[in-house]
């Protein structure tokens, strides 16, 4: 078993969660081979080969060439797997791949069966096996599903190139947005989510905050609509956050979510829905209706 | 100018979901379906362009699936495209991405769209491959998880969203794809006369067998809900009995409460 996994240079920089990828590839005991677009000033600590092509010359964000680059270095190192992060970069580029090798994709891999793979459904709340049927087969791994495996050493870099434009033209980045909150210091964070219904009831979700002494957080959805300014939301695209005790007041738990939240030390979750995937993380699941229980729990904390 | 969006009809993710007697999808008893979210703000997109073009664009919206898909169609039409075409598969949820996009290909490349938009990913299958393997498939320029959509002279400005809050703006020039991230836009809710509208509003039909002549790359062996980790305490009952014992845990926990 062969895997060539896909490396991810951001501005000059390699991405760790490409680690994950080495740490897939030796749980399942495959031999590996690694190509990236990127810069010779951010190799990654990896002992194996690797196809390096310059992002000077192919571009930071060019999809229809970094594809062909990607096949150019399956071409030559014949693989049974084409392995990427389940990334920005990665779920744009995968399929592409998939469509040029004419192979299966599974997306979101977070695990091995027997003879195939199993992958997050609806929401988090179900899985998948699937087995694909092609001699080839590209994935991509859920971040943070796999161990990272770093310290690997010094690659052996090969050049890989190819020729041609590409359909898409890279402007330039823009930085995150400045925090207007900063809540990688808060000791208690309760976050509202889309299951407190509507805007007005942000408050009520704000009173619980300040009756346990801490901020107020908010899933994507809330701030998406505006009714939580979006330095409060936490998650991949928002803040990632570690308090002693953190509140999901009607948060589903999407994987997004949890990524910003998991290692806070205590976890409640309130949801009507006793099947929720927060309940996986949380450490009380209390089934209720938000907006009833969470002025209840603030009336008796006052006293 | 021509533009197509492509949606899913999914089930609401607050469902329980149980597996049907394959054992490999989900049973759709008792379940109630909606647009998924994230081709909302696909269509919302493309019906503000068409709002900023003078209405001249034409405005197609396409899903593929069994009779039910019919009411995200007509839901599409009353937030103002212009007509509907319905993919009719019984089993498309036994297609994979990849014939899905083949399929979808062979109604739109005799079309002559110039941008289509699509989810970045839908809720039930969540593989984010649909929408870019139609772009390959058409030849089309393509990015994906746009947070921002500009359309100039004839050229596609869109930002993507990448990790860390970070954003890459890219271009691109038509024909051309983009696949719609979460907060794109504030999808509208359909007005009554529009809804009264839609009703008189053309959906093609055209049956799957004439436009699919892929086999499926990966076949889904097994539905299941994932294995419990069971560790946390569940709280049900009375709210004020459920808080004073949340206030017993926390103070026993926890350092938070004294
Ligand atoms: C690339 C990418 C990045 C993302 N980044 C982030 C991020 O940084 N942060 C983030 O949060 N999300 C992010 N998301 C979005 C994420 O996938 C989910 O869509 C989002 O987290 C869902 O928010 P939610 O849980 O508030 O809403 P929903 O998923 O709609 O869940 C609402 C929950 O409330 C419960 N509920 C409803 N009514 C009540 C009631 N009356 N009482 C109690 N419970 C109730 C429901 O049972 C449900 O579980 C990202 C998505 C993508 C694709
Ligand atoms: N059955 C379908 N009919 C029409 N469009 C679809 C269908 N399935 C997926 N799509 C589109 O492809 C996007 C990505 O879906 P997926 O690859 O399943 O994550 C969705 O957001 C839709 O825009």
């Amino acid at each position: 078993m062969k895997a060539l996994l896909i490396g991810e240079s951001r501005d000059g920089s390699f991405l760790e969660y490409g680690y994950e990828l080495v740490g897939f590839a030796e749980r399942i005991g495959a031999e590996t081979a690694m190509v990236m677009v990127g810069q010779e000033k951010s190799l990654p600590g990896y002992g194996g080969k690797l196809y390096l092509a310059d992002a000077a010359t192919y571009g930071e964000y060019n999809p229809d060439l970094h594809k062909k680059l990607i096949l150019a270095a399956v071409e030559r190192e014949k693989p049974d797997l084409v392995v990427f992060s389940h990334s920005s970069y990665g779920w744009d580029l995968a399929p592409r791949v998939a469509a040029g090798l004419k192979a299966a994709q599974l997306s979101e891999v977070i695990g091995t069966t027997g003879d195939g793979y199993e992958l997050p459904s609806c929401s988090q709340k179900m899985r998948r096996s699937v087995k694909p049927a092609t001699p080839v087969v590209v994935l991509t791994l859920q971040l943070g599903a796999f161990p990272a495996v770093t310290g690997g050493g010094t690659p052996q870099v090969e050049r890989v190139e190819t020729e041609g434009s590409g359909k898409v033209i890279f402007v330039r980045y823009e930085a995150a947005e400045a925090k207007g909150i900063d809540l990688a210091k808060a000791e208690v964070i309760v976050s509202a989510g889309r299951g407190i219904g509507k805007a007005d009831n942000v408050p009520v979700i704000a009173a619980l905050a300040k009756a346990l002494g801490g901020q107020l957080g908010a899933s994507r959805p809330v701030v998406d609509s505006g009714w939580v300014e979006h330095s409060h939301q936490v998650g991949t695209t928002g803040q990632t956050v570690s308090p002693k005790l953190y509140v999901a007041c009607g948060i589903s738990g999407a994987i997004q979510h949890l990524a910003g939240m998991k290692k806070s030390g205590f976890i409640v979750a309130i949801n009507k829905d006793k099947d929720a995937p927060i309940g996986e993380v949380a450490d009380v699941l209390v089934v209720a209706d938000v907006m009833q229980f969470v002025p209840a729990l603030t009336a008796k904390l006052a006293k | 100018m021509k533009i197509l969006v492509c949606i899913k009809q999914v089930p609401d993710m607050e469902s329980r979901f149980k597996p049907d007697s394959a054992g490999t999808w989900f049973s759709e008893t008792d379940l109630a379906f909606r647009m998924n979210e994230y081709d909302e703000f696909a269509v919302e997109q493309a019906v503000r362009l068409k709002e900023q073009l003078g209405n001249g664009p034409e405005l197609t919206v396409l899903s593929m699936g069994p009779d039910r898909v019919l009411e995200a169609v007509k839901k599409a039409l009353a937030m103002g495209c212009d007509r509907g075409v319905q993919i009719q598969d019984p089993a498309a949820h036994l297609k994979d991405p990849w014939q899905k996009a083949s399929a979808i290909a062979a109604y739109a490349k005799n079309e002559g769209y110039d941008l289509v938009f699509t989810g970045f990913q839908s809720q039930d299958r969540g593989s984010c491959q649909v929408g870019v393997m139609l772009a390959e498939l058409l030849g089309f320029a393509c990015a994906t998880t746009i947070v921002g959509f500009e359309f100039a002279d004839g050229a596609v400005t869109v930002k993507r969203e990448l990790e860390g809050g970070v954003k890459g703006v890219v271009q691109l020039k038509t024909p051309a794809l983009v696949t719609c991230q979460l907060g794109l836009n504030t999808p509208r809710y359909p007005t009554l006369p529009n809804i009264m509208k839609a009703k008189k509003k053309e959906i093609l039909v055209l049956p799957v067998g004439d436009l699919l002549h892929e086999e499926a790359k990966a076949v889904t062996t097994s539905f299941h809900a994932p294995a419990k980790k069971g560790g946390g305490i569940v709280l049900e009952g009375e709210v004020g009995d459920q808080a004073d014992r949340l206030i017993q845990i926390l103070k026993e926990k926890t350092g938070v409460l004294r």
